[in-house]
This record gives structure tokens, sequence and C-alpha cells, in this order.
């Protein structure tokens, strides 16, 4: 067998990301903040985040539940359940919520950008951009990145704010917590600029990578029903594992 | 470059390669200016190509795109925005953007390219969609508007910023015949309104015989015949006759190349 095919096999992915690279890097290149282009921003950050907002606030108030379900069983064997907010407010403001929430997000907003994009390309709507002189980089492209850097950052302290409420519904109002003693523990805790900034500064950096993703694999897609298909589905699979690894990265660095 | 003023557009020895595949080659085309010109051949022949040579979305390899004095192979960037607002395009299915209603889609040329004010817009706006007999639509979405409907409002946002040149890409296909009709007279009225240079690109060759002033076939990677759709019918070329008769098959075969079909049955037998 020629080394033909495994050589592809490692090359195409690099060379993919090449692309995508580029296409940032032309994107950036072009980047103009007129009125026009604030206006479709927040036309976008709304259709990204706003509609995004019910599934990030059943899911926030879910992962509060059952995190504090699983960690005052836990820490209960050890007379340690005074612990629980500061579990819940660590984990949570480190590494679940702008992990979970960008990853919802991809599922969201990111497969509806891509399929979008990748539908404007099949119905010849970025041709008749291009055509009219208008670029698409500039119509299309670059709001829609700049929506997921605002969105998702929005989207996190939302998820954090609901899953503590779902966190305190169960210690609290279920188990009989002490109250003040469930608050004073997670404000003690949580270090402003270490715990919660450098969850925000993930779900900035999520943000862009979804929102990357999500508009180049649109970019990308084949011109038909099956191409605009794939293009969703790898989407959703290559945000999830760079969200993944990313979030690795930043934390390695951050403790 | 162009020998006479009447030529709107000129390609000069134009060969393009795709693919692997030589989609034109050394082909030599004029289209007259101020007249619906019909660019005929059969699918896959290189008529869309030639519409996006000449609004620089493609280089040629080899060979000179003009229109008027202007060399469009050489423009980029902004002198090829500058080149394109003054051509409008109908794209095949209209191409109108989904998100906006008529009005907008009909104002966005306008809203880009000029600083008229919003009053202003609305009344070219208007005076657009009344031509196309759709200004009652103004505030539909595309999907509420029906196939014919979609590519006159297209052709309304095609003539947004009064262009001195209009392409209509396959104006007529899937059309009812009544669609039809009202395409055949708005492409004529806009030619004569507002003096147009138009270029149909079409394989429905009766829609020409009442549409065009001049038509010109391409096929076989070149350009094979020219004249008025009157010459054309009466060409004695075979290729020429095959494409204007609809004959199923002659110089453009009937069959896809392929290996005979006892030999191809033998082998399969073999095969097993």
């Amino acid at each position: 067998m020629s080394s033909g095919a495994p050589q592809t096999a490692l090359t195409a992915p690099l060379r993919e990301l090449g692309r995508a690279g580029l296409f940032l890097l032309t994107a950036f290149s072009r980047m103009r903040f007129g009125p026009r282009q604030l206006a479709e921003i927040l036309r976008q950050v709304y259709f990204a985040g706003v509609r995004s907002l019910v599934i990030i606030v059943i899911c926030g108030f879910f992962v509060g539940l059952v995190l504090t379900l699983q960690t005052y069983d836990t820490l209960t064997r050890f007379g340690a359940a005074d612990a629980v907010s500061t579990v819940l407010a660590l984990s949570l403001f480190r590494e679940l919520g702008p992990v979970l929430a960008a990853l919802l997000f991809a599922g969201r907003a990111g497969t509806s950008i891509t399929a979008e994009i990748g539908l404007m390309r099949a119905t010849e709507q970025l041709d008749a951009l291009d055509l009219m002189a208008i670029d698409p980089m500039e119509r299309i492209v670059q709001p829609r990145l700049l929506a997921g850097l605002i969105a998702l950052p929005a989207l996190v302290l939302i998820f954090n704010l609901t899953a503590i409420v779902g966190g305190i519904f169960f210690a609290v109002f279920l188990m009989g917590s002490d109250p003040i003693s469930f608050w004073a523990n997670m404000q003690s805790s949580v270090e402003l600029m270490r715990d919660f900034g450098g969850g925000m500064f993930k779900s900035v950096c999520f943000g862009f990578v979804a929102a990357w993703l999500a508009v180049w694999f649109g970019w990308s897609a084949r011109p038909t029903s099956e191409g605009v298909a794939l293009a969703t589905t790898q989407t959703v699979i290559a945000t999830a594992i760079a969200v993944l690894v990313l979030d690795f990265i930043l934390s390695a660095f951050m403790l | 470059m162009t020998e006479s003023s009447d030529i709107a557009i000129s390609l000069r020895r134009v060969t393009v390669r795709l693919g692997g595949r030589t989609i034109l080659e050394d082909l030599d085309l004029d289209i007259p200016a101020g007249q619906v010109t019909a660019v005929m051949g059969p699918s896959g022949a290189g008529k869309t190509t030639v519409l996006r040579l000449v609004t620089g979305q493609l280089k040629p390899d080899a060979g000179e795109v003009w229109i008027g004095e202007t060399r469009v192979d050489r423009l980029g960037g902004k002198a090829l925005g500058r080149l394109r607002r003054n051509i409008g395009v109908l794209l095949q299915n209209g191409a109108l953007f989904t998100d906006l209603t008529s009005f907008d889609n009909v104002a966005l040329p306008l809203r880009e390219h000029t600083r008229l004010s919003e009053s202003l817009i609305r009344r070219i706006v208007l005076m657009k969609l009344e031509m196309v007999g759709l200004r009652g639509a103004a505030q539909l979405y595309p999907s509420e508007l029906s196939g014919g409907m979609k590519r006159r409002v297209a052709t309304a946002r095609a003539m947004a910023l009064d262009p001195g040149i209009m392409f209509y890409d396959e104006p007529f296909a899937g059309l009812d015949p009544i669609s039809l009709g009202v395409s055949l007279r708005l492409i004529r009225d806009i030619n004569a309104a507002l003096g147009t240079t138009s270029v149909v690109i079409t394989h429905d060759v009766r829609e020409v015989a009442k549409l065009a002033d001049h038509a010109c076939i391409i096929a076989d990677r070149k350009l094979v015949a020219t004249g008025t759709p009157d010459e054309l019918a009466a060409s004695a070329d075979p290729l020429v006759r095959q494409f204007m008769q609809g004959e199923p098959d002659g110089p453009v075969p009937f069959h896809y190349p392929a290996h005979a079909l006892d030999e191809e049955l033998m082998l399969r037998g073999e095969s097993r």
C-alpha cells in the first residue's frame, strides 16, 4: 500500500485547521465597526444568546441540583455537609459553568449558525452578496464571530446563577441546611479574580472558538443538503473537542 | 480593446480550466450594448462561467475579459466592487435573503452603497417593486412568496442601483406559463425603460426567439454560432440545428461515453 492514505489522514485535519485559521485572519483583517455593523452584531447576540436562554436556564438549574445532591451525600458521610456550597461554587465557576454552557451553546447556537451559513451558500445568498459588492465576511461572518464572544460569557453567568439557585433549592429547602452558612462558605471560599474571573476568561475563549468553528463549518460546507447536515455535525464534534482540550490547557496555566 | 463602442462586453481568447477540466477554450464573445442577448448552450457548456467571468468572480486561465474600456480580469478589491455596482445579476433561484422582507431585500444594495435618506430609499424601493408588480408584497418574507414572485423581487433588487448591465441566469427554469410570460415581459420592459445591456443565460430556445435581439450558442468549449434568433433557427450547422430543434441525438450524443454494451455485459459476467 502506498503511504498516501495515512499521510492524507494526518495532513487533512492540519490543512483544515490551516484553512480555518486563514479564514479567521481574513475575517479580522476586514473588520469594520459602523452603526450598521453594531446593529447586526446586536441582532446576532439576540439570535445566539437570547434563544439559548431556555436551554441554559433549565440545564443550569438541574446541574446545580444534581451536583449538590452528589456532594451533599458524600460530604455528609465525612461530617462536612457545610462545604457543599464551596464545592458547588468552585466547580461551577472554574469548570462546569464555562464548559457545559459552551457545549450547550455549540448544540443550540453553533449548529444554527452553521446551518444558516451553509444554506446561504447552497441557495446562492453568499454569491448574491458578493455580486452586489457587499463583503460576505463583513456582513455575515464578523457579526456572528463577535456575537459568540459576547453571548457565551453572558450565558455562563446565567448558567452559574441558575445552578446556584438549584443548589440552594436542594441544600436549603429540601435538606434543611442553614442558608447563612451556605452563603458564607461560598463567599469565603471563592476568589473573585482567580475563580470567578478565571471562569469568565475561559468562557470568552470558548465563545470565540465555538463561534469560529460554527461559522467556518457553515462557510466551507458543500452546497447540498448532505453537506449542510455534515457541517452541523462537524460543528458539534469539533467544538466539543476544542472546548475540552482548551479547558485543560487554560486550567493548567491558571492553577 | 473593443473595435466598436456598440460592444458592451467582450471576451477575447478566454480559456477557463476548473478541476482539471477545460470549460472554455479560446472563446471569443461580443455582447452588443443596449440589446437583449441570449447566451445559450447545452447544460454544462460553460454559460454560467461566462457570467462568473464578466462579474469578476472567476479569473480566466488565459485571455481577456472587457466591460467597455475596463479589463475585468485584472480588477480586484475596491475597483471590482465599483464595477459590480454597475452590474445587476438575477441568480437562478433569486437568492433572496430569507431573514429580510421583500422591501429590505431591495433596499439592501441602496443602504450599503449610497448615502440616501431612508425616505428616498423607500421611494426608490417602492418604485422598483412597482415595476415588477410586487409593491403590494413589500412586507412579505421570501418564504411567503411563490418561485416566480421571488425572482421578480430579486429582479427588483438587481436593478436597485440602476445598473448598466443586467444578467439573468436561467430566468425561465421551472416557471409556470403565466410566470414565464411575466418574466419575458419584465426583461423586455427593463431593457427598454433603463436602456441596459441585458444578458440572458438560458437553454430555453422558444423563449429566446420571443425575447432576444441577439443570441449566441456556446458548446464544446467554444462559441459555435451567433446571430439573431431567426438566423440561428435557420442554421445548417448540425450542432446548432440539434440544439435549436431539441433533437435528442446528434453532435451532442445521447449516450454518456462508455464501453460498448456487449463488452460491458461480458466483463460483468466474467467478474462473477
